[in-house]
Protein backbone atom coordinates (compact mmCIF):
# COMPACT_ATOMS: atom_id res chain seq x y z
CA UNK A 1 0.00 0.00 0.00
CA UNK A 2 1.26 3.54 -0.25
CA UNK A 3 0.11 6.83 0.39
CA UNK A 4 -0.36 9.62 -2.81
CA UNK A 5 -0.33 13.17 -3.29
CA UNK A 6 -2.80 14.54 -5.65
CA UNK A 7 -2.98 17.98 -7.19
CA UNK A 8 -4.32 19.99 -4.46
CA UNK A 9 -1.32 20.02 -3.27
CA UNK A 10 0.93 23.89 -3.56
CA UNK A 11 4.47 22.28 -3.65
CA UNK A 12 5.39 23.69 -0.12
CA UNK A 13 8.24 21.30 0.28
CA UNK A 14 7.35 20.51 3.84
CA UNK A 15 7.09 17.01 2.95
CA UNK A 16 9.71 16.06 0.77
CA UNK A 17 13.04 15.82 3.47
CA UNK A 18 10.81 14.09 6.02
CA UNK A 19 9.92 10.78 4.23
CA UNK A 20 12.06 7.98 5.32
CA UNK A 21 11.96 6.34 2.31
CA UNK A 22 12.75 8.75 0.16
CA UNK A 23 10.02 8.22 -1.89
CA UNK A 24 8.58 12.12 -2.52
CA UNK A 25 10.08 13.66 -5.75
CA UNK A 26 9.14 16.73 -7.54
CA UNK A 27 8.66 15.56 -10.98
CA UNK A 28 10.32 17.54 -14.07
CA UNK A 29 7.83 19.25 -16.23
CA UNK A 30 6.01 22.67 -17.78
CA UNK A 31 5.36 25.28 -15.29
CA UNK A 32 1.67 27.11 -15.60
CA UNK A 33 -1.86 25.08 -15.04
CA UNK A 34 -0.15 21.85 -15.93
CA UNK A 35 2.39 22.62 -13.22
CA UNK A 36 3.89 19.69 -11.84
CA UNK A 37 3.29 19.24 -8.21
CA UNK A 38 5.32 16.56 -5.30
CA UNK A 39 4.41 12.90 -5.93
CA UNK A 40 4.87 9.53 -4.01
CA UNK A 41 6.41 6.80 -5.63
CA UNK A 42 4.06 4.39 -4.80
CA UNK A 43 6.91 1.61 -5.37
CA UNK A 44 9.08 3.30 -2.54
CA UNK A 45 6.54 4.06 0.18
CA UNK A 46 6.24 2.16 3.05
CA UNK A 47 3.74 3.98 4.47
CA UNK A 48 6.30 4.70 7.31
CA UNK A 49 5.75 1.36 9.21
CA UNK A 50 8.12 0.79 11.27
CA UNK A 51 9.89 4.40 10.93
CA UNK A 52 7.29 6.81 12.45
CA UNK A 53 3.74 6.07 13.98
CA UNK A 54 2.19 8.66 12.38
CA UNK A 55 3.32 9.16 8.47
CA UNK A 56 5.15 11.89 7.89
CA UNK A 57 4.05 13.41 4.99
CA UNK A 58 0.38 13.64 5.49
CA UNK A 59 1.51 14.57 9.30
CA UNK A 60 3.37 18.06 8.44
CA UNK A 61 1.12 18.98 4.55
CA UNK A 62 -0.77 21.93 4.97
CA UNK A 63 -3.25 21.39 2.50
CA UNK A 64 -6.63 19.61 3.32
CA UNK A 65 -7.02 17.01 0.72
CA UNK A 66 -3.70 16.86 -0.64
CA UNK A 67 -2.41 13.50 0.61
CA UNK A 68 -4.90 9.96 0.22
CA UNK A 69 -3.91 7.09 2.23
CA UNK A 70 -3.60 3.73 1.08
CA UNK A 71 -7.53 3.61 0.41
CA UNK A 72 -7.82 6.41 -1.39
CA UNK A 73 -8.70 8.65 1.54
CA UNK A 74 -7.80 11.91 2.40
CA UNK A 75 -5.81 12.18 5.38
CA UNK A 76 -6.70 15.58 6.64
CA UNK A 77 -9.97 15.81 5.17
CA UNK A 78 -11.88 19.32 5.24
CA UNK A 79 -11.94 21.22 8.64
CA UNK A 80 -9.34 19.28 10.04
CA UNK A 81 -6.45 21.73 9.56
CA UNK A 82 -7.89 24.69 10.07
CA UNK A 83 -9.65 22.70 13.55
CA UNK A 84 -13.14 24.38 12.11
CA UNK A 85 -15.50 21.85 11.09
CA UNK A 86 -16.80 22.60 7.72
CA UNK A 87 -20.70 22.64 9.70
CA UNK A 88 -19.44 25.45 11.81
CA UNK A 89 -17.64 27.27 9.47
CA UNK A 90 -20.42 29.97 8.83
CA UNK A 91 -20.72 30.46 12.65
CA UNK A 92 -16.62 30.73 12.76
CA UNK A 93 -16.61 33.50 10.42
CA UNK A 94 -19.50 35.73 11.73
CA UNK A 95 -17.50 35.72 15.37
CA UNK A 96 -14.01 36.22 13.24
CA UNK A 97 -15.96 39.42 11.27
CA UNK A 98 -16.64 40.81 14.51
CA UNK A 99 -13.66 41.33 15.83
CA UNK B 1 14.83 70.53 23.41
CA UNK B 2 15.87 67.92 21.42
CA UNK B 3 13.78 66.24 18.71
CA UNK B 4 14.24 62.31 19.01
CA UNK B 5 13.46 60.66 16.07
CA UNK B 6 11.75 57.71 17.35
CA UNK B 7 13.46 54.10 15.80
CA UNK B 8 16.73 55.76 15.30
CA UNK B 9 19.40 53.62 17.25
CA UNK B 10 22.23 54.79 15.51
CA UNK B 11 25.12 57.24 15.60
CA UNK B 12 23.61 59.36 18.28
CA UNK B 13 26.46 59.34 20.88
CA UNK B 14 28.60 60.64 18.14
CA UNK B 15 26.44 63.64 17.47
CA UNK B 16 25.17 64.17 20.96
CA UNK B 17 21.82 63.24 20.68
CA UNK B 18 20.28 61.76 23.52
CA UNK B 19 16.83 60.29 22.30
CA UNK B 20 17.88 56.58 20.71
CA UNK B 21 20.62 56.09 23.63
CA UNK B 22 18.00 56.22 26.05
CA UNK B 23 15.43 53.52 23.77
CA UNK B 24 18.41 51.30 24.09
CA UNK B 25 19.57 51.94 27.68
CA UNK B 26 17.85 48.59 28.91
CA UNK B 27 20.70 47.00 26.90
CA UNK B 28 24.09 45.32 27.91
CA UNK B 29 26.76 47.42 26.32
CA UNK B 30 28.15 44.92 23.80
CA UNK B 31 24.69 44.48 22.43
CA UNK B 32 24.39 48.64 22.53
CA UNK B 33 27.62 48.43 20.62
CA UNK B 34 26.65 45.88 18.22
CA UNK B 35 23.10 47.88 17.14
CA UNK B 36 24.34 51.22 17.04
CA UNK B 37 25.30 51.43 13.39
CA UNK B 38 23.38 48.33 12.20
CA UNK B 39 21.94 48.45 8.53
CA UNK B 40 18.65 46.20 10.09
CA UNK B 41 18.52 48.24 13.32
CA UNK B 42 19.17 51.91 13.02
CA UNK B 43 16.65 53.75 11.21
CA UNK B 44 18.87 56.23 9.62
CA UNK B 45 21.42 53.55 8.74
CA UNK B 46 18.66 51.65 6.43
CA UNK B 47 18.62 54.38 3.94
CA UNK B 48 22.22 53.80 3.46
CA UNK B 49 22.44 49.84 3.34
CA UNK B 50 20.69 47.41 1.91
CA UNK B 51 19.81 44.23 2.85
CA UNK B 52 19.18 40.89 0.57
CA UNK B 53 17.34 37.58 0.73
CA UNK B 54 18.10 34.37 -0.21
CA UNK B 55 14.89 32.13 -0.90
CA UNK B 56 16.57 28.59 -0.16
CA UNK B 57 14.47 27.34 2.63
CA UNK B 58 10.58 26.10 1.81
CA UNK B 59 9.54 23.66 3.98
CA UNK B 60 7.65 25.06 7.15
CA UNK B 61 6.88 23.57 10.32
CA UNK B 62 4.21 24.96 11.56
CA UNK B 63 0.76 26.40 10.18
CA UNK B 64 -0.17 30.11 11.20
CA UNK B 65 -3.54 31.60 10.21
CA UNK B 66 -2.21 34.43 8.34
CA UNK B 67 -0.40 32.60 6.04
CA UNK B 68 -0.72 30.68 2.50
CA UNK B 69 1.76 28.32 1.70
CA UNK B 70 1.44 28.81 -2.02
CA UNK B 71 3.17 32.20 -0.83
CA UNK B 72 6.52 33.31 0.92
CA UNK B 73 6.38 33.10 4.70
CA UNK B 74 3.54 36.31 5.46
CA UNK B 75 5.31 37.57 7.98
CA UNK B 76 8.80 37.86 5.74
CA UNK B 77 7.57 39.15 3.04
CA UNK B 78 4.93 40.77 1.29
CA UNK B 79 1.52 38.79 1.03
CA UNK B 80 0.79 36.82 -2.43
CA UNK B 81 4.93 37.02 -3.85
CA UNK B 82 6.30 33.95 -4.21
CA UNK B 83 10.05 34.03 -4.57
CA UNK B 84 11.90 31.39 -7.03
CA UNK B 85 13.57 28.51 -5.05
CA UNK B 86 17.23 28.62 -4.92
CA UNK B 87 19.60 25.53 -4.10
CA UNK B 88 22.05 26.77 -1.21
CA UNK B 89 24.74 26.80 -4.34
CA UNK B 90 22.78 29.08 -6.69
CA UNK B 91 21.85 31.34 -3.89
CA UNK B 92 25.64 31.56 -3.07
CA UNK B 93 26.28 32.25 -6.77
CA UNK B 94 23.58 34.93 -6.66
CA UNK B 95 24.69 36.48 -3.45
CA UNK B 96 28.34 36.72 -4.65
CA UNK B 97 27.14 38.61 -8.02
CA UNK B 98 24.64 41.01 -6.29
CA UNK B 99 27.57 41.93 -3.32
CA UNK B 100 30.25 42.55 -6.40
CA UNK B 101 27.95 44.62 -8.23
CA UNK B 102 26.12 46.84 -5.38
CA UNK B 103 28.80 46.96 -2.47
CA UNK B 104 25.84 48.60 -0.11
CA UNK B 105 24.68 45.45 -0.04
CA UNK B 106 26.07 44.50 3.34
CA UNK B 107 23.36 42.00 5.24
CA UNK B 108 22.05 38.22 4.08
CA UNK B 109 19.53 37.26 5.42
CA UNK B 110 17.09 34.16 4.92
CA UNK B 111 13.81 34.42 6.01
CA UNK B 112 11.97 31.66 4.13
CA UNK B 113 10.11 31.18 1.75
CA UNK B 114 9.02 28.23 4.75
CA UNK B 115 10.92 28.75 8.04
CA UNK B 116 14.57 28.50 7.71
CA UNK B 117 14.93 26.41 10.78
CA UNK B 118 12.66 24.01 9.51
CA UNK B 119 15.14 23.93 6.86
CA UNK B 120 18.02 23.39 8.75
CA UNK B 121 20.35 21.46 5.78
CA UNK B 122 19.65 24.10 3.02
CA UNK B 123 20.18 26.69 5.45
CA UNK B 124 23.35 26.31 6.77
CA UNK B 125 25.25 25.37 4.03
CA UNK B 126 24.18 28.89 2.47
CA UNK B 127 25.60 30.22 5.64
CA UNK B 128 28.94 27.66 5.78
CA UNK B 129 29.53 28.63 2.15
CA UNK B 130 28.75 32.46 2.90
CA UNK B 131 30.76 32.59 6.00
CA UNK B 132 33.97 31.09 3.61
CA UNK B 133 33.44 33.06 0.22
CA UNK B 134 32.03 36.48 1.81
CA UNK B 135 33.06 37.03 5.31
CA UNK B 136 32.13 40.50 4.86
CA UNK B 137 28.64 40.12 4.57
CA UNK B 138 26.75 40.00 7.93
CA UNK B 139 24.37 37.00 8.11
CA UNK B 140 20.95 36.90 9.60
CA UNK B 141 18.25 34.48 10.13
CA UNK B 142 14.03 34.27 11.11
CA UNK B 143 12.49 31.74 12.22
CA UNK B 144 9.36 30.83 13.79
CA UNK B 145 11.14 30.09 16.96
CA UNK B 146 9.84 26.05 17.01
CA UNK B 147 12.86 24.41 16.07
CA UNK B 148 15.36 27.14 17.54
CA UNK B 149 16.72 25.74 20.48
CA UNK B 150 17.77 21.92 19.04
CA UNK B 151 19.91 24.36 16.67
CA UNK B 152 21.30 27.44 18.69
CA UNK B 153 24.47 25.95 18.53
CA UNK B 154 24.91 25.19 15.01
CA UNK B 155 23.40 28.20 14.47
CA UNK B 156 26.58 30.19 16.38
CA UNK B 157 29.22 28.04 14.67
CA UNK B 158 28.61 30.70 11.33
CA UNK B 159 29.16 33.36 13.50
CA UNK B 160 24.93 34.53 12.87
CA UNK B 161 24.93 38.34 13.32
CA UNK B 162 21.25 38.47 14.02
CA UNK B 163 18.20 36.67 14.66
CA UNK B 164 14.69 37.28 14.12
CA UNK B 165 11.46 35.41 16.20
CA UNK B 166 8.42 36.11 15.39
CA UNK B 167 6.47 35.92 18.81
CA UNK B 168 2.53 36.67 18.15
CA UNK B 169 1.51 35.46 21.93
CA UNK B 170 2.56 34.27 25.36
CA UNK B 171 -0.42 32.92 26.36
CA UNK B 172 -1.92 29.59 25.12
CA UNK B 173 -5.18 30.57 24.95
CA UNK B 174 -4.04 33.56 22.37
CA UNK B 175 -1.57 31.14 20.26
CA UNK B 176 -4.44 28.46 19.84
CA UNK B 177 -6.49 31.18 17.54
CA UNK B 178 -3.34 31.65 15.50
CA UNK B 179 -1.95 28.71 15.31
CA UNK B 180 -3.81 25.57 14.17
CA UNK B 181 -1.29 23.27 14.44
CA UNK B 182 2.65 22.31 14.40
CA UNK B 183 4.18 19.79 13.40
CA UNK B 184 6.73 18.53 16.80
CA UNK B 185 8.64 15.14 17.48
CA UNK B 186 7.38 13.62 13.82
CA UNK B 187 3.53 14.17 14.02
CA UNK B 188 1.31 16.79 14.03
CA UNK B 189 0.05 18.62 16.73
CA UNK B 190 -3.01 20.77 17.37
CA UNK B 191 -4.71 23.56 19.45
CA UNK B 192 -3.53 24.42 22.99
CA UNK B 193 -0.92 22.17 23.25
CA UNK B 194 0.44 23.08 19.66
CA UNK B 195 0.40 26.99 20.69
CA UNK B 196 1.94 25.57 24.31
CA UNK B 197 4.96 23.59 22.77
CA UNK B 198 5.44 26.71 20.46
CA UNK B 199 5.73 29.65 23.04
CA UNK B 200 7.85 27.45 24.72
CA UNK B 201 10.15 26.47 22.70
CA UNK B 202 10.46 30.49 21.09
CA UNK B 203 11.22 31.87 24.33
CA UNK B 204 13.37 28.96 25.17
CA UNK B 205 15.77 29.89 22.26
CA UNK B 206 15.18 33.42 22.76
CA UNK B 207 16.90 33.07 26.09
CA UNK B 208 19.64 31.00 24.81
CA UNK B 209 20.44 32.90 21.98
CA UNK B 210 20.60 36.18 24.56
CA UNK B 211 22.74 34.47 26.89
CA UNK B 212 25.46 33.85 24.00
CA UNK B 213 25.40 37.48 23.03
CA UNK B 214 23.35 36.94 20.08
CA UNK B 215 21.22 39.44 19.32
CA UNK B 216 17.33 38.90 18.52
CA UNK B 217 14.80 41.07 17.25
CA UNK B 218 11.02 40.06 18.03
CA UNK B 219 8.34 40.14 15.57
CA UNK B 220 4.86 40.37 16.41
CA UNK B 221 1.78 40.38 13.91
CA UNK B 222 -0.88 42.24 15.46
CA UNK B 223 -4.36 40.95 14.99
CA UNK B 224 -6.99 42.89 15.89
CA UNK B 225 -9.49 40.88 18.94
CA UNK B 226 -6.90 38.43 18.72
CA UNK B 227 -3.64 39.78 19.78
CA UNK B 228 -4.02 43.18 20.24
CA UNK B 229 -3.86 43.40 23.96
CA UNK B 230 -1.73 40.48 24.06
CA UNK B 231 1.18 42.29 22.80
CA UNK B 232 2.19 44.50 25.67
CA UNK B 233 2.32 41.74 27.41
CA UNK B 234 4.61 40.07 24.95
CA UNK B 235 6.73 42.77 25.08
CA UNK B 236 7.57 43.16 27.91
CA UNK B 237 8.04 39.32 28.49
CA UNK B 238 10.54 39.16 25.31
CA UNK B 239 12.33 42.00 26.63
CA UNK B 240 13.09 40.55 29.98
CA UNK B 241 14.69 37.59 28.28
CA UNK B 242 16.78 39.75 26.27
CA UNK B 243 15.79 40.65 22.64
CA UNK B 244 16.61 44.01 21.82
CA UNK B 245 14.13 45.36 19.41
CA UNK B 246 10.07 44.45 19.53
CA UNK B 247 8.88 45.10 15.74
CA UNK B 248 4.57 44.97 16.29
CA UNK B 249 3.69 44.74 12.39
CA UNK B 250 0.14 44.87 10.90
CA UNK B 251 -1.91 41.56 9.62
CA UNK B 252 -2.68 42.45 6.09
CA UNK B 253 -5.47 40.19 5.38
CA UNK B 254 -6.94 39.66 2.12
CA UNK B 255 -9.42 36.68 0.82
CA UNK B 256 -7.35 37.31 -2.55
CA UNK B 257 -4.13 35.64 -0.99
CA UNK B 258 -6.11 33.06 0.42
CA UNK B 259 -5.25 32.60 4.13
CA UNK B 260 -7.84 31.79 6.38
CA UNK B 261 -7.71 35.03 7.91
CA UNK B 262 -8.33 36.13 4.70
CA UNK B 263 -11.03 33.92 3.80
CA UNK B 264 -12.45 34.08 7.29
CA UNK B 265 -12.75 38.11 7.15
CA UNK B 266 -10.49 38.90 9.57
CA UNK B 267 -9.48 42.70 9.45
CA UNK B 268 -6.16 44.63 9.84
CA UNK B 269 -5.27 46.87 11.72
CA UNK B 270 -5.88 50.58 11.00
CA UNK B 271 -3.31 52.81 11.18
CA UNK B 272 -4.21 54.18 14.51
CA UNK B 273 -4.42 51.15 15.85
CA UNK B 274 -1.42 50.23 15.31
CA UNK B 275 0.68 53.41 15.69
CA UNK B 276 -1.35 53.18 19.49
CA UNK B 277 -0.13 50.04 20.14
CA UNK B 278 3.50 50.74 18.72
CA UNK B 279 3.70 53.38 20.74
CA UNK B 280 2.71 51.67 24.04
CA UNK B 281 5.18 48.95 23.53
CA UNK B 282 7.80 51.66 22.72
CA UNK B 283 7.16 52.65 26.39
CA UNK B 284 8.77 49.30 27.59
CA UNK B 285 11.70 48.86 24.77
CA UNK B 286 12.89 50.31 21.51
CA UNK B 287 10.73 49.40 18.50
CA UNK B 288 12.02 49.34 15.17
CA UNK B 289 9.64 50.81 12.57
CA UNK B 290 11.53 50.94 9.63
CA UNK B 291 12.32 46.78 9.50
CA UNK B 292 12.40 46.42 5.52
CA UNK B 293 11.59 42.76 6.39
CA UNK B 294 14.61 41.06 4.97
CA UNK B 295 13.13 41.72 2.02
CA UNK B 296 15.03 40.65 -1.59
CA UNK B 297 15.27 44.50 -1.97
CA UNK B 298 18.83 44.69 -2.50
CA UNK B 299 18.67 45.87 -5.96
CA UNK B 300 15.42 48.02 -4.97
CA UNK B 301 16.99 50.00 -2.64
CA UNK B 302 18.84 51.65 -4.95
CA UNK B 303 16.25 53.31 -6.94
CA UNK B 304 17.14 51.63 -10.29
CA UNK B 305 15.11 48.29 -10.75
CA UNK B 306 18.59 45.93 -11.65
CA UNK B 307 16.79 42.85 -10.56
CA UNK B 308 16.92 41.41 -14.32
CA UNK B 309 20.97 41.73 -13.85
CA UNK B 310 21.33 39.15 -11.70
CA UNK B 311 18.92 36.32 -12.62
CA UNK B 312 20.24 32.64 -12.46
CA UNK B 313 21.34 32.59 -16.26
CA UNK B 314 23.70 35.89 -16.18
CA UNK B 315 24.81 35.05 -13.20
CA UNK B 316 26.11 32.07 -13.65
CA UNK B 317 27.94 33.34 -16.73
CA UNK B 318 29.93 36.19 -14.34
CA UNK B 319 33.18 36.28 -13.67
CA UNK B 320 33.24 37.56 -9.74
CA UNK B 321 36.91 38.32 -8.25
CA UNK B 322 35.29 38.89 -4.96
CA UNK B 323 38.55 39.32 -3.05
CA UNK B 324 38.87 42.48 -5.30
CA UNK B 325 34.94 43.22 -4.91
CA UNK B 326 35.41 43.23 -0.83
CA UNK B 327 38.37 45.46 -1.04
CA UNK B 328 36.09 47.92 -3.14
CA UNK B 329 32.88 47.47 -0.80
CA UNK B 330 35.17 48.52 1.87
CA UNK B 331 35.65 51.34 0.29
CA UNK B 332 32.04 52.44 -0.75
CA UNK B 333 31.43 51.88 2.83
CA UNK B 334 33.82 53.99 4.29
CA UNK B 335 32.60 56.67 1.93
CA UNK B 336 29.12 56.20 3.11
CA UNK B 337 30.20 56.73 6.82
CA UNK B 338 32.09 59.65 6.13
CA UNK B 339 28.37 60.95 4.54
CA UNK B 340 26.26 60.03 7.07
CA UNK B 341 28.37 61.72 9.79
CA UNK B 342 28.17 64.86 7.68
CA UNK B 343 23.98 64.42 7.54
CA UNK B 344 23.75 63.54 11.16
CA UNK B 345 25.07 67.22 12.22
CA UNK B 346 23.51 68.70 9.77
CA UNK B 347 19.81 67.05 10.23
CA UNK B 348 20.48 67.90 14.07
CA UNK B 349 19.81 71.58 13.57
CA UNK B 350 16.92 71.05 11.84
CA UNK B 351 14.96 69.14 14.86
CA UNK B 352 16.04 71.95 17.29
CA UNK B 353 14.08 74.62 15.08
CA UNK B 354 10.83 72.37 15.04
CA UNK B 355 11.11 71.47 18.63
CA UNK B 356 10.31 74.92 18.83
CA UNK B 357 6.66 74.54 17.84
CA UNK B 358 6.36 72.27 21.27
CA UNK B 359 5.75 75.77 23.41
CA UNK B 360 2.03 75.52 21.62
CA UNK B 361 -0.17 74.12 24.66
CA UNK B 362 -1.78 71.57 22.73
CA UNK B 363 0.03 70.60 19.51
CA UNK B 364 -1.55 70.57 16.27
CA UNK B 365 -2.45 67.09 15.15
CA UNK B 366 0.38 65.18 13.05
CA UNK B 367 0.51 64.19 9.86
CA UNK B 368 1.52 61.33 7.61
CA UNK B 369 3.66 62.30 4.70
CA UNK B 370 4.80 59.65 1.88
CA UNK B 371 8.73 59.79 0.86
CA UNK B 372 10.27 59.08 -3.04
CA UNK B 373 13.97 58.16 -2.46
CA UNK B 374 16.19 55.63 -3.83
CA UNK B 375 18.29 55.50 -1.36
CA UNK B 376 21.05 58.12 0.72
CA UNK B 377 18.76 58.99 3.03
CA UNK B 378 17.43 62.32 0.71
CA UNK B 379 14.66 62.96 -1.47
CA UNK B 380 16.37 62.14 -4.78
CA UNK B 381 13.64 60.15 -6.79
CA UNK B 382 10.81 61.19 -9.43
CA UNK B 383 7.34 60.82 -8.24
CA UNK B 384 6.72 58.08 -11.39
CA UNK B 385 9.67 56.04 -10.87
CA UNK B 386 8.87 55.42 -6.76
CA UNK B 387 7.93 51.76 -6.38
CA UNK B 388 7.78 52.43 -2.69
CA UNK B 389 7.21 55.27 -0.51
CA UNK B 390 8.66 55.77 3.13
CA UNK B 391 5.77 56.80 5.36
CA UNK B 392 6.73 59.44 8.21
CA UNK B 393 4.30 60.56 10.44
CA UNK B 394 5.35 64.74 11.58
CA UNK B 395 4.26 66.21 14.91
CA UNK B 396 5.08 68.94 17.19
CA UNK B 397 7.56 66.35 18.77
CA UNK B 398 9.11 64.46 16.29
CA UNK B 399 9.35 63.10 12.59
CA UNK B 400 9.06 59.28 12.54
CA UNK B 401 9.42 56.63 10.31
CA UNK B 402 6.20 54.80 10.02
CA UNK B 403 6.82 51.87 7.18
CA UNK B 404 6.80 51.30 3.43
CA UNK B 405 4.49 51.40 1.31
CA UNK B 406 4.25 49.72 -2.44
CA UNK B 407 2.92 51.02 -5.27
CA UNK B 408 2.35 47.68 -7.32
CA UNK B 409 2.61 44.79 -4.82
CA UNK B 410 -0.77 44.89 -2.72
CA UNK B 411 -3.33 43.17 -5.92
CA UNK B 412 -6.39 42.95 -3.78
CA UNK B 413 -7.56 40.69 -6.26
CA UNK B 414 -11.31 42.53 -6.00
CA UNK B 415 -12.50 44.58 -8.64
CA UNK B 416 -10.45 47.60 -7.67
CA UNK B 417 -7.42 45.65 -9.28
CA UNK B 418 -6.49 44.36 -12.34
CA UNK B 419 -5.53 45.35 -15.64
CA UNK B 420 -8.16 48.18 -15.39
CA UNK B 421 -6.22 50.11 -12.61
CA UNK B 422 -3.19 52.30 -13.53
CA UNK B 423 -0.17 52.48 -11.77
CA UNK B 424 -1.12 56.13 -10.55
CA UNK B 425 -4.31 54.90 -9.37
CA UNK B 426 -2.44 52.34 -7.45
CA UNK B 427 0.06 54.75 -6.05
CA UNK B 428 -2.87 56.84 -5.23
CA UNK B 429 -4.52 53.85 -3.26
CA UNK B 430 -0.84 53.31 -1.52
CA UNK B 431 -1.02 56.94 -0.22
CA UNK B 432 -3.96 56.20 1.41
CA UNK B 433 -4.22 58.70 4.98
CA UNK B 434 -0.92 60.63 3.63
CA UNK B 435 -1.73 64.78 3.31
CA UNK B 436 2.00 65.67 1.60
CA UNK B 437 4.30 63.66 -1.13
CA UNK B 438 7.83 64.62 -1.35
CA UNK B 439 9.52 63.35 -3.82
CA UNK B 440 12.29 64.80 -6.54
CA UNK B 441 10.05 65.54 -9.50
CA UNK B 442 6.30 64.79 -10.55
CA UNK B 443 4.70 65.46 -13.53
CA UNK B 444 1.74 67.38 -14.33
CA UNK B 445 -0.90 65.04 -14.50
CA UNK B 446 -0.03 62.60 -11.15
CA UNK B 447 0.16 66.06 -9.30
CA UNK B 448 -3.07 67.58 -10.33
CA UNK B 449 -4.97 64.10 -9.21
CA UNK B 450 -2.99 63.69 -5.97
CA UNK B 451 -4.44 67.31 -5.13
CA UNK B 452 -7.28 66.10 -5.67
CA UNK B 453 -7.05 63.29 -3.30
CA UNK B 454 -6.11 65.46 -0.85
CA UNK B 455 -2.26 64.89 -0.69
CA UNK B 456 0.21 67.93 -1.48
CA UNK B 457 2.78 66.70 -4.12
CA UNK B 458 5.64 68.84 -3.17
CA UNK B 459 9.23 68.85 -4.97
CA UNK B 460 10.87 72.04 -2.90
CA UNK B 461 13.04 69.66 -1.26
CA UNK B 462 14.59 67.77 -3.76
CA UNK B 463 17.98 66.80 -2.71
CA UNK B 464 17.17 67.44 0.95
CA UNK B 465 17.80 65.16 4.06
CA UNK B 466 14.40 63.49 4.49
CA UNK B 467 13.67 64.41 7.99
CA UNK B 468 15.01 67.60 7.73
CA UNK B 469 12.70 68.38 4.50
CA UNK B 470 9.32 66.73 6.34
CA UNK B 471 10.05 68.80 9.05
CA UNK B 472 9.82 72.01 7.02
CA UNK B 473 7.15 70.78 5.10
CA UNK B 474 4.98 70.36 8.66
CA UNK B 475 5.72 73.49 9.92
CA UNK B 476 4.70 74.70 6.60
CA UNK B 477 1.70 73.00 6.86
CA UNK B 478 1.16 73.83 10.64
CA UNK B 479 2.04 77.87 9.73
CA UNK B 480 -1.13 77.65 7.36
CA UNK B 481 -3.48 75.82 9.34
CA UNK B 482 -4.15 72.22 9.30
CA UNK B 483 -7.23 70.70 8.20
CA UNK B 484 -9.57 69.05 10.59
CA UNK B 485 -9.24 65.44 9.32
CA UNK B 486 -10.66 62.38 10.56
CA UNK B 487 -7.85 59.63 10.74
CA UNK B 488 -9.43 56.16 11.80
CA UNK B 489 -10.79 54.91 8.91
CA UNK B 490 -8.15 54.53 6.89
CA UNK B 491 -6.97 50.62 6.55
CA UNK B 492 -3.50 49.88 6.63
CA UNK B 493 -1.87 48.93 3.22
CA UNK B 494 2.13 49.14 4.37
CA UNK B 495 4.87 46.46 3.98
CA UNK B 496 5.50 47.62 7.28
S1 LIG C 1 3.69 7.75 3.99
FE1 LIG C 1 5.76 7.85 4.80
S2 LIG C 1 6.92 6.58 3.39
FE2 LIG C 1 5.05 7.04 2.34
S3 LIG C 1 5.51 8.89 1.18
FE3 LIG C 1 4.63 9.57 3.11
S4 LIG C 1 6.41 9.95 4.36
FE4 LIG C 1 7.13 8.67 2.66
S1 LIG D 1 3.41 18.93 2.17
FE1 LIG D 1 1.50 18.72 1.00
S2 LIG D 1 1.32 20.64 -0.16
FE2 LIG D 1 3.43 20.52 0.63
S3 LIG D 1 4.57 19.63 -1.06
FE3 LIG D 1 3.98 17.94 0.27
S4 LIG D 1 2.01 17.24 -0.55
FE4 LIG D 1 2.41 19.21 -1.46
Amino acid sequence: MAYEIVESCVNCWACEPLCPSRAIFLPPGAAGPARPHFRIDARKCTECEGDYAEPQCAGICPIEGAILNGLGEPVNPPGSLTGIPPARLAEARAEIQAR
Amino acid sequence: MELPVIGQASGCSSSGCGGSSDQLAHLPAHIREKVHNHPCYSEEAHHHYARMHAAVAPACNIQCHYCNRKYDCANESRPGVVSELLTPDQAVRKILAVAANIPQMTVLGIAGPGDPLANPERTFETFRQLSEKAPDIKLCVSTNGLALPGLVERLCEYNIDHVTITINCIDPEVGAKIYPWIFWNNRRVKGRKAAEILIEQQQKGLEMLSARGVLVKVNSVMIPGVNDHHLEAVSKAVKARGAFLHNVMPLIAEPGHGTFFGLMGQRGPTHDELQTLQDKCAGDMAMMRHCRQCRADAVGMLGEDRGGDFTLDKVEAMEIDYAAAMQRRAEVQAAIEANREAQRKKTGETLVALSSLKRQKKGPRPVLMAVATSGGGIINQHFGHAREFLIYEASSTDVRFIGHRKTDLYCTGGDSCGEAETKLQKTLRALAGCEAVLCAKIGFEPWEQLERAGIQPNGEHAMEPIEEALAAVYAEMVAKGLPEREMTAVPYRASA
